[in-house]
């Protein structure tokens, strides 16, 4: 097929980079084609909380002049869309929360940064769940996004809004954040490839946090090599980010090709119990199983690991994740910006009111459960035992990493569920990053690959890397992409939002 | 009556004096306009993170091994939560578990000449707080963030001081080192160094500690001498009635000279200390510190060794010498190019001292070039003058009035030593006092000293106080005697 043959959105951010180069078209002509796309779908999806056509088709313009000169960045008049947790100058940054419905960020994120000086075109603001904090992107402050595979559906979370964009081509690609899966599972959900590169890899000034030790931006992308294109522009130590790592970073498009011949692929026993109450559905495991055969085709091998752990990174992680939250959300009191309650009484009024009408639910549940784990008489047997076990699970990793170059599993143990399914049980909704949390307490890097559908809704494979081998796993999603075809599916939309089905 | 021991230990909070906060890049200068010196980190915006000022380490660091402290190879900051309007992220970066400077030792001069030995527990690095402003804004508190994130070490001893005056001399020992480090400008009246005092009483002879009780913030040395005093009599007031000495904070009024108890919380604050995951544990390795090490200036203890040993200065003087090091700098050029280290000490540690103080000045803004003094000195020395002109001599040269031997020379102070015009002066006084002549002269040796002494005062007033005094004595024995 030809370039002519498809509507822009649909070409890959590599084939658009070809078109711009050769003026097919313009930066403009695509910018205002996205644009007309979110117009025309995302009242369904509400992907978007803010989108800046004035700013998107200025920057577009000036890429478009840029190329005209010679003087083009890496990714100039590519449309992206950013996660709603990144600072940008000058639009509002509001973390999908109340609290900061009023903040016009005063400066930009590096990342923004370093996409503004690639000359990348920002389509606007994804939603997500609040504070990133949820996994079905139904705690947002501006209503839950929709799958665009299946519109009573979630789209996961939290980079909901982000991996519905990038699925509806409502962008080339966006940026995500992911402390528990952010990235992968809703990449999963919906159908397209989503990095959570080694913590420390992307800077994360001007990311709004979470919880400091787990969180790290990433790309989300139609592919592999999408991805790797994001990866050159994002990644790279940051002298703001004292967690972010002083290593150079490689070309990420010079390795996707490299052949998998002698590549060790791990499968954790723990991961593969379907059946047994991990709640791995039979359709996910044998889509999963499936991928893995194509991968031993291109000439992996396969060996069964264990990490002996696995069970308990979830508690681990709603231990740790919210005893950071309790803290890096203290900021949002109501004095200096954000929202702030009317007609305080006094300066306790002032705090209590503006933070419980500012935060949703499941970020006051956070805090509150953060809070009493650093509390004095149970910090002991809660924060501090959880670091321990984190070191734990750190631990079977570093051990499983000496066998085996890679290790593969399901990125969630269900395709996408209902809107509302999960919304009432916080317990079962945790689970959902059965399978991503572990990576996040290892600080390891790991990507989400679409790999067939099950009940007619898109499955991930995840594959876990060794730290820094964000290039392997490129590599290896790459290779897989080029034999498979779960990459290129795209759900049928309609404007009136009804009967979307796996094309 | 029971003998009360007092038990006091210290917290000193010490601003260092770095370019710029401890987390951030703005700047630290102190009185420039509200929030004017506060960027996106110290206002806490979203989104934004801590990178270490490694000049506040490298202070730190300092600071340690002049207290003889062991330094951390790896210290570890971390967060203490609670809400204050001054205080942006609801947390203050601090150190708890892991401090950068451990135990160390730090001798005191006390005001009888001993010296004691004080137990430094740790020091650790942690960030200040902003400032809440409650006047001029019609009910509404005010929030200016300029000091928010400026680099503090907190410095606390072991409870190794037993009066109010050994508190004062820790206080001051640790302001002479911060200061000779040139790491702090000391400036108390500027909250560059403030201190919370932990203070308890015990019967003399127990061993067991009683309860204590924090003051807090105390920002002059005086203040910190008349806050402990005034808590020690409240203490064993209460004790002595009956009553029972509560762990709380008090703050310390000067205008009252009273300790009262800060506006009780609802409940006892839990920080929830736990380590800062923005920041990495910081890691000092002993090549680090001991090229650190070999940058440190001759610090007070030194100084004051080599004082006594190089210009023979008692200790106590050179202890109150090298207290101040622009003094002890001051002193040394004086005492070189005057060639007199006694009489410089004498002067700089007496009429200077004196002077600055009364003009509530301070040695860097003295008028007096260090060699001017000198001059002065020098003329005492070769009898020019004597040292009672010197002192109206000294007064001219602080108000302006040039060099030494001009004013000497405009003022005509010059000493008379010229025998003849001298010879006449007693003369006449005694010829002026036949009554208390003969009384000399009929006295017997023992009372003879003290008779001729009366008629020094009239000679020296008659030669307007410019007669040189020993010839003066010289001329009058033989007068009385001849």
């Amino acid at each position: 097929m030809s370039l002519h043959d498809r509507s822009l959105h649909e070409l890959t951010i590599a084939e658009q980079l070809q078109a711009l180069a050769a003026k097919k078209f313009s930066s403009e002509e695509l910018t205002l084609h996205y644009l007309a796309r979110i117009e025309k779908y995302d009242a369904q999806l509400n992907s978007y909380i803010t989108i800046t056509p004035e700013l998107a088709i200025e920057a577009a313009r000036a890429a478009d002049a840029a190329r005209a000169t010679g003087t083009a960045g890496a990714l100039a008049g590519i449309p992206l869309a950013q996660k709603d947790i990144f600072c940008t100058l000058g639009v509002r940054t509001s973390c999908a929360s109340k609290m900061l419905d009023n903040f016009i960020s005063p400066y930009n994120a590096t990342v923004v940064e370093k996409f503004n000086a690639a000359g990348a075109v920002c389509l606007g603001k994804t939603n997500m769940d609040e504070f990133a904090m949820g996994s079905s992107n139904e705690s947002s402050f501006y209503g839950p996004v929709k799958n665009p595979w299946n519109t009573d559906c979630v789209p996961g979370g939290s980079s909901g809004g982000s991996a519905a964009a990038v699925a509806a081509q409502l962008c080339a690609a966006a940026t995500g954040t992911d402390t528990g899966g952010s990235i992968r599972q809703p990449a999963a959900l919906c159908g397209i490839t989503g990095l959570k590169p080694t913590y420390g890899r992307v800077s994360r000034y001007g990311m709004i946090a979470f919880a400091s030790s787990l969180d790290q931006g990433g790309p989300m992308a139609r592919s592999a090599e999408d991805c790797a294109l994001l990866m050159n522009v994002m990644a790279g130590f940051d002298e703001r980010d004292s967690t972010s790592v002083q290593r150079a970073v490689p070309d990420y498009t010079s390795v996707l090709n490299n052949s998998l011949e002698g590549l060790r692929i791990g499968l954790p026993k723990e991961y593969f119990n379907s059946g047994t109450d991990s709640g791995l559905t039979p359709e996910i495991e044998r889509a999963v199983q499936t991928s893995i055969k194509e991968l031993e085709n291109l000439g992996a091998t396969i060996k069964e690991i264990s990490l002996p752990h696995t069970e308990l990174a979830v508690p681990c992680y709603y231990v740790i994740a919210p005893a950071e939250c309790s803290s890096n959300l203290s900021r949002f009191d109501g004095v200096r910006y954000g929202y702030r309650c009317t007609d305080p009484k006094d300066l306790f009024d002032l705090y209590s009111r503006s933070r419980d009408e500012g935060f949703g639910e499941e970020v006051k549940r956070r805090i509150l459960v953060g809070t009493y784990a650093l509390s004095a008489g149970f910090v002991d047997a809660y924060y501090r035992k959880a670091q321990q076990v984190r070191r734990l699970i750190q631990q079977d990793f570093v051990a499983a990493f000496n066998e085996v170059d890679v290790i593969a599993g399901p990125t969630t143990p269900s395709p996408a569920f209902k809107l509302g399914e999960k919304s009432s049980d916080p317990v079962t909704m945790y689970l959902e990053d059965i399978y991503t949390i572990a990576v996040n307490l290892a600080g390891l890097p790991a990507i989400s690959l679409p790999t067939g559908f099950a009940d007619n809704k898109p499955v991930g494979l995840q594959l876990i890397g060794n730290y820094f081998a964000e290039d392997k796993l490129l590599n290896v999603g790459h290779r897989f992409q080029q034999v498979t075809d779960w990459h290129r599916r795209t759900p049928a939309l309609h404007k009136s939002g009804t009967g979307v089905r796996a094309a | 009556m029971m003998l009360w021991e007092t038990v006091i230990g210290l917290e000193v909070h010490v601003q260092l004096s770095t370019q710029s906060k401890i987390f951030s890049g703005a700047g630290t200068e102190f009185g420039a306009a509200p929030n004017t010196q506060a960027c996106a980190v110290d206002l806490a915006l979203p989104g934004t993170l801590p990178v270490l000022n490694e000049q506040a380490l490298r202070f730190a660091i300092m600071f340690g091994l002049a207290m003889n402290a062991k330094i951390a190879e790896r210290s570890v900051f971390e967060r203490k939560n609670y809400f204050y309007p001054d205080l942006p992220k609801g947390y203050q970066t601090s150190q708890m578990d892991s401090p950068i400077v451990g135990p160390g030792l730090v001798d005191i001069e006390l005001p009888d000449g001993t010296v004691k030995q004080v137990r430094l527990h740790h020091a650790h690095l942690e960030e200040d707080a902003g400032k809440s402003l409650h006047e001029d804004f019609h009910g509404q508190s005010g929030i200016d963030l300029n000091r928010a994130g400026t680099p503090l070490i907190e410095i606390v001893s072991e409870p190794d001081m037993r009066s109010a005056e050994e508190a004062v001399a820790y206080l001051k020992k640790i302001h002479s080192i911060v200061t000779y480090l040139g790491i702090s400008d000391g400036e108390m009246s500027q909250g560059s160094l403030r201190c919370d005092a932990n203070v308890s009483v015990r019967p003399k002879g127990e061993e067991k500690y009683g309860t204590r009780v924090e003051i807090k913030n105390i920002n002059s040395f005086r203040f910190v001498e008349k806050a402990i005093k005034r808590e020690v009599l409240r203490q064993t007031e209460l004790i002595e009635d009956g009553g029972k000495v509560v762990m709380e904070t008090r703050l310390y009024d000067p205008d009252k000279d009273e300790t009262r108890p800060m506006r009780s919380k609802e409940e006892a604050n839990d920080y929830r200390y736990f380590p800062c995951p923005d920041l990495l544990p910081v890691v000092v390795d002993t090549a680090t510190i001991e090229q650190i090490r070999a940058t440190l200036p001759e610090l007070p203890d030194a100084k004051k060794a080599r004082f006594i040993e190089q210009y023979g200065l008692s200790p106590y003087d050179a202890a109150v010498l090298t207290m101040e090091r622009p003094i002890a700098d001051y002193f040394e050029v004086v005492a070189a190019a005057s060639g007199e280290p006694k009489l410089s000490a004498n002067w700089v540690s007496g009429e200077l001292a004196a002077k600055l103080n009364k003009e509530n000045t301070r040695i860097t803004n003295n008028p007096i070039q260090p060699e001017q003094l000198a001059g002065l000195i020098k003329r005492i020395v070769d009898n020019t003058i004597s040292g009672k002109i010197a002192k109206q001599v000294f007064d001219a040269m602080w108000d302006g009035e040039g060099h030494v031997d001009t004013i000497i020379e405009t003022r005509g102070l010059k000493q008379v030593s010229d025998t003849g015009a001298l010879e006449k002066l007693v003369d006449d006084v005694l010829a002026f006092h036949p009554e208390q002549v003969e009384q000399y002269r009929a006295a017997d040796d023992s009372k003879r000293k003290k008779l001729a002494g009366f008629f020094v005062g009239p000679i020296m007033k008659a030669s307007k106080g410019q007669a040189n005094p020993g010839i003066v004595n010289q001329i009058l024995m033989k007068k009385l005697n001849g």
